[in-house]
């Protein structure tokens, strides 16, 4: 695996031209149009005033010096010519010129192959507990049946994904809109050291670059290219998860989302994709049925409740059915008593979790 | 002969001398209030450290001389209050002052003078007014000593809760004079006794009957008084929160003799009460979270008892717990730790008390519904004000209750329980853990240090292997886990079992606050 020098002027380039692009998407500008352009092309459309002092720097550009800076920053780059470049990525003609990574190369070159399997879970930023819930089993299921789990480390939906195919090993790739050196939202940082430290965070923008605003949309593409499937999770109306969704259906790739009650505002975007058309994802079952064909993998699934004891597996009944708060369990302090403590031991048996407000969740 | 012969001695002799007290901290201090009259210009002259109220003593007096009928010398009077190095305080001298002018100017004979102490203040009228600290006042005259002490009539009551003193309660000038002149002191109003149990539970207001639909949280303040755990309740606003602390207080045990007598002191001193006997409710203080740290745990330039002194034996409530400065809680750091409080102004140390159960309150994010459709927070508001809550004090709550609005139906529900149930319930446990910790110096669970707890929790091998599961898993941090063991131990005091089961550490978990934190700093 390694960088053409083309490939890697041309990283330069938009990195250079990142205040123009926004500029340009300012003016109505197809952001996935000019991201297909020729160098050339792209320096007329957009390069403004600079013009003459881009194409010099261009000209100058020297590739020893942007492969010791990718080396100081200890990451790994695969343009679009080598062999380890996903080769799903190439079906889009906006296909990013290099990707750099972060941690295992090996996550990323091993979607190399068409065939390769690599599913997308995207969605909300401010998710319910459930629906983060359904992210992680998501991830945890998918990745344990050996397929790539690809998101963008967002809060909420996103990071719930990459942690649930934490959980498991992995495979898990996040794919992020600043550099691949930099954790976006800083608030993960623990996550995104988790995941540099055994999978990988790529990127195709140039190492140290802060996120741009355009570069989220751009980052989606790669997102919905990457993989044969994109979840959505949950997602309101106007959410930007559906950006992902549109241009994976614009590749030609599936697209599945979660359900959700109609009459939650939070799950309005998922349920459109569904009476548009999009596959209904209950489990990862249903994602392992689609991404690999139905009944090649069994997905890994939680503990059954049929396991149980009669008492516990009432009272798992009862939070299954949204009975999830001790004061929805019990009506007097003694019940209230033998409540908490079924509740504690079901958690400890990796039935349920505490949320917040002291709701118990089902663990998938 | 009382006048001293101005031929012999060039310097006059002190001519009466008066015994009353003044307030240190949640003591008294004898003062002795020397009269001197001299010939010379008319004059009134107090010295001895006293303050304002001290220094306006001269007109109190003065008037109430004259208004109740006495003559003021016509002289050169020198008071000085004695020690000279203790400062004074508040208007109790006003009697003493009077009592000393009156028997300087041969108005009033000095032999009971000698063995009585007096304490109040005069208005300008004659009548004596109620004064502050007058428990603490009779147990320093008992003390000292003194055969008897006489107090204005509003705090007779409390000043005879003091056994083996002679205690009189006056109306006016003229009745201490009379009594000091050898007339039989009025009739004592009765000492104040202990009720019985089964009338102070009638006589209660608040009852726990009124509290519906939170079954788990019932439970929660039930385990909470038999252990003598402090508290966090979480839940959106509305819910019922405040409505629970405050019922706190009756389900906990009655307060012994002993205790009524520090609490009633320390209202007294704080000027919490406007006469009456002892005080046999334990006391629920509930600061604004607007309190300045003295004002929680007592200050000023002479210390003054705070919030958690006034909650001493009872419990102290702090509703919206992260709207409280920080400075406030880091104040409470120490008083929850030790039981008291010392405060050092200068070269003065004075101690307070400060046994108390500590319920706080909170919403659980900045619009009280996390968890729900209706939470509208961002997870990084919801981690912020986590944050503002995390830090020591979170430490010493074993308990947290998350309470949610009441299940439709619970709130008609007949099947109500009662205060006087669960403090039956709370009663027998407290005994149960006061036969186990005999001979130790703590008397409930919740103050059991590590090694005291290893001692005596005495937990089968399957609750330890829960507990282990527990921290393993993450759930716990090993503060959390002495926390889970402490209220484990409770629940079995409370079920009457010797040992401590895994059941018993299950309800414990149940009630853990540890993974709020851990919630926090995964949203950061």
């Amino acid at each position: 695996m390694s960088a053409c020098d083309a490939c890697l002027r041309r990283t330069a380039l938009i990195g250079a031209l990142a205040p123009h692009v926004e500029r340009a998407r300012r003016e109505q500008r197809h952001l996935r149009e000019l991201l297909a352009l020729a160098d050339e092309d792209l320096l007329a459309a957009i390069g403004g005033q600079r013009r003459a002092e881009l194409q010099r720097a261009q000209a100058a550009f020297e590739p020893c010096v942007a492969r010791q800076e990718l080396e100081r920053a200890s990451l790994y780059a695969v343009c679009r010519h080598a062999d380890g470049y996903p080769a799903r990525l190439l079906e889009a003609a906006d296909a990013p010129a290099v990707l750099h990574v972060a941690g295992d190369p090996g996550r990323l070159t091993a979607l190399a192959h068409p065939g390769a399997a690599a599913v997308a879970i995207v969605g909300a930023r401010r998710a319910g507990a459930d629906g983060l819930e359904v992210a992680r089993g998501l991830g945890r299921g998918l990745a344990a049946a050996g397929v790539t789990v690809v998101s963008g480390m967002a809060l909420g939906i996103d990071s719930a994904a990459h942690v649930g195919a934490l959980e498991v090993g992995g495979p898990t790739l996040t794919v992020l809109a600043g550099g691949a050196d930099v954790p976006y939202p800083p608030s993960k940082r623990n996550l995104y050291r988790s995941l540099v430290a055994s999978q990988a965070a790529i990127s195709e923008m140039p190492p140290g670059m802060r996120p741009w605003r355009w570069a989220f949309p751009a980052r989606n593409r790669t997102i919905a290219g990457l993989a044969s499937l994109t979840i959505v999770v949950e997602a309101t109306e106007r959410s930007g998860s559906l950006i992902t969704a549109e241009l994976a259906g614009q590749l030609g790739r599936s697209v599945g989302a979660v359900p959700g009650p109609v009459s939650a505002p939070r799950c309005a975007g998922t349920n459109a994709l569904l009476r548009d058309g999009a596959l209904v994802i209950r489990d990862a079952q249903d994602a392992l049925d689609e991404a690999l064909g139905i009944g090649v993998a069994t997905a890994l699934t939680g503990r059954r409740a049929s396991e149980l004891e009669s008492p516990l597996r009432t009272l798992l009944c009862a939070v299954e059915n949204g009975r999830d708060t001790v004061a929805a369990l019990a009506s007097t302090p003694a019940e209230a008593s033998s409540a908490l403590a079924g509740l504690a031991e079901l958690e400890l048996l990796g039935f349920l979790r505490r949320g917040p407000g002291g709701r118990y969740t089902r663990l998938l | 002969m009382l006048f001293g012969h101005a031929g012999v001695h060039s310097v006059a002799a002190v001519l009466a001398r008066v015994t009353t007290f003044t307030i240190d901290g949640l003591a008294s201090r004898r003062i002795a209030v020397e009269v001197d009259l001299r010939r010379g210009l008319p004059a009134f002259t107090i010295v001895g450290r006293g303050d304002a109220a001290v220094r306006e003593s001269r007109e109190r007096v003065h008037a109430a001389l004259l208004n109740s009928g006495f003559a003021f010398p016509q002289r050169r009077v020198t008071v000085n209050l004695a020690p000279a190095h203790l400062p004074k305080v508040g208007p109790g001298f006003d009697l003493a002052t009077a009592c000393g002018v009156l028997a300087a100017s041969e108005q009033l004979p000095v032999e009971q003078l000698e063995r009585w102490a007096v304490f109040g203040e005069l208005s300008l009228s004659g009548e004596l007014r109620h004064c502050r600290g007058a428990l603490a006042v009779a147990e320093g005259a008992r003390r000292a000593g003194l055969a008897g002490l006489l107090v204005p009539r509003e705090c007779a009551r409390e000043a005879a809760l003091v056994a083996d003193l002679l205690i009189a309660g006056a109306g006016s000038l003229r009745e201490v004079a009379a009594i000091l002149s050898g007339a039989p002191p009025p009739a004592l109003p009765e000492p104040a006794l202990l009720p019985a149990a089964a009338e102070l539970g009638a006589a209660e207001e608040l009852d726990l009957a009124d509290v519906r639909g939170h079954p788990g949280a019932i439970r929660a303040v039930t385990i909470a008084a038999a252990g003598g755990h402090n508290l966090l309740l979480s839940g959106p606003p509305g819910i019922g929160k405040t409505m629970l602390a405050r019922r706190l207080p009756s389900v906990l045990p009655a307060l012994s003799r002993d205790e009524a007598i520090e609490v009633t002191r320390i209202h007294s001193i704080a000027g919490m009460r406007a006469g009456g006997g002892l005080i046999e409710q334990r006391p629920l203080r509930a600061p604004h979270h607007t309190i300045s740290p003295p004002g929680l745990v007592g200050g000023g330039s002479l210390p003054a008892p705070g919030e958690a002194s006034l909650a001493h034996r009872g419990v102290l409530f702090l509703d919206e717990l992260s709207e409280f400065s920080r400075a406030a809680l880091e104040a409470l750091r120490q008083p929850l730790e030790d039981g008291h409080v010392a405060i050092i102004r200068g070269q003065r140390r004075v101690v307070f008390p400060t046994v108390f159960q500590l319920v706080a309150s909170t919403n659980p994010c900045p619009c009280g519904f996390a968890g729900s459709d209706r939470c509208r927070c961002a997870p990084s508001e919801i981690a912020r004000h986590r944050r503002k809550l995390s830090g020591p004090l979170l430490d010493r709550l074993d308990l947290l209750v998350d309470m949610q609005r009441p299940q439709a139906g619970a709130l008609q529900c007949d099947a109500a329980t009662s205060s006087a149930e669960v403090r039956a319930a709370v009663g027998e446990a407290r005994e149960r853990q006061a036969a186990r910790l005999a001979g130790s110096r703590v008397l409930t669970n919740a103050r059991l240090s590590s090694r005291l707890l290893r001692e005596h929790v005495c937990a089968d091998a399957a609750a330890h292997a829960t507990l282990a599961h527990s921290y393993a898993d993450g759930q716990l941090s090993a503060r959390g886990h002495d926390r889970v063991l402490r209220v484990a131990r409770t629940i079995a005091d409370l079920a009457g079992s010797r040992r401590v089961s895994a059941a018993h550490v299950r309800e414990a978990l149940g009630l853990r606050q540890d993974d709020a934190v851990r919630q926090a700093e995964q949203a950061a």
